[in-house]
């Protein structure tokens, strides 16, 4: 056994880890992107990409998950995504009014379609994903501290 | 409906339990027992968009509040002005019952609303934004000015959070090079 095994839980639940995390993930893009086609939306989204997250880094350890997304990346992701949010609110005085629908409306049920709601689903997934995974390094990292 | 009272009652004996039971992890599972009751209510009623950020959120909270409670045993202070506490409990749930009953008598009954806005958008929604789901057409396209505003206060929590447990406080670029030397 090397030293990074040692870190985190057992080699059950690492090897679990390893096969789920990936679906978890992609089940997260899967709801932000048809948000506006079917029940979820940016916020559930973005929960569940910052849960497989949390997931990694309760079995693996705290340093491979920081290793994937580190602290500042994630804070940086944050801003992004409210910047984004509001950038596209903003563009909608380009046609008349705060957070107008300025893209074509497409096809129903079509992914490509609705106008500003992917995007603004895509912002606040963003946005909820890191803020919340940030959240959460921050509570292990002085959970951990305060126990030493 | 048999179901949904059903539900409704395991949530307030979990509830109850949550309350009562002396070690903090046992209680932080009834939590999220109540939780999880909630989503199954909501799909229940026929609202799967809040039911799963209901049943996500519920798993995010509860793995947080293990995280901080499993090796802690806080201690329980229960002894002391029994009795006034009591009191001023029972006081407060017969004034909150009182004015209750007055109020929920000028709501509709439960399950049918009166939709006088929420018509107008059902009518027209799909036409308007092109949205097939509706409850993601009204919250970023009908009222995203909300949204944005509960945006702001996930990002104000956020900031909060991380300014009150950071290590430490970030030094300028002249003081490091002192502490170095």
């Amino acid at each position: 056994m090397s030293r990074e095994h040692k870190k985190g839980m057992s080699l059950i639940v690492k090897t679990i880890t390893r096969l789920t995390v990936g679906l978890i993930l992609l089940y997260g893009i899967y709801i932000i992107l048809h948000g506006h086609v079917s029940p979820g939306g940016g916020f559930a989204g973005g929960v569940i990409i910052a849960l497989s997250f949390v997931h990694l880094m309760l079995a693996y350890g705290k340093e491979t998950a920081l290793r994937k997304v580190s602290r500042s990346a994630a804070s940086f992701f944050e801003s992004v995504g409210a910047t984004l949010f509001l950038l596209i609110a903003l563009l909608g005085f380009t046609g008349g009014y705060f957070f107008l629908n300025f893209l074509g409306k497409g096809e129903p049920f079509k992914l490509f379609s609705a106008g500003i709601i992917p995007l603004c689903n895509i912002a606040i997934s963003l946005k909820v994903g890191a803020g919340l995974f940030a959240i959460f390094v921050a509570l292990v990292v002085l959970n951990l501290d305060s126990e030493k | 409906m048999v179901e949904l009272y059903i539900l409704l009652i395991f949530m307030i004996v979990g509830a109850i339990i949550a309350i009562e039971v002396k070690d903090l992890l046992s209680s932080v599972v009834a939590v999220g027992a109540v939780g999880l009751g909630l989503s199954i209510v909501f799909l229940i009623l026929k609202a799967p968009d809040v039911a799963i950020t209901q049943l996500v959120v519920e798993i995010l909270a509860l793995i947080i509040l293990i995280r901080a409670t499993l090796k802690k045993d806080l201690p329980f202070s229960t002894s002391g002005r029994w009795m006034l506490n009591t009191f001023i409990t029972v006081c407060f749930i017969g004034v909150f019952l009182f004015i209750a009953n007055k109020c929920l008598k000028d709501l509709p009954e439960f399950g049918y609303p009166i939709m006088r806005v929420a018509g107008n958008y059902l009518k027209n929604g799909l036409s308007q934004t092109g949205a097939t789901n509706f409850v993601s057409s009204v919250i970023l396209d009908y009222r995203a000015f909300d949204t944005l505003g509960e945006a702001t206060v996930l990002f104000t929590a956020v900031i909060g959070v991380l300014a009150i447990v950071r290590r430490v406080g970030r030094k300028k670029d002249s003081e490091k090079l002192e502490e170095e030397e």
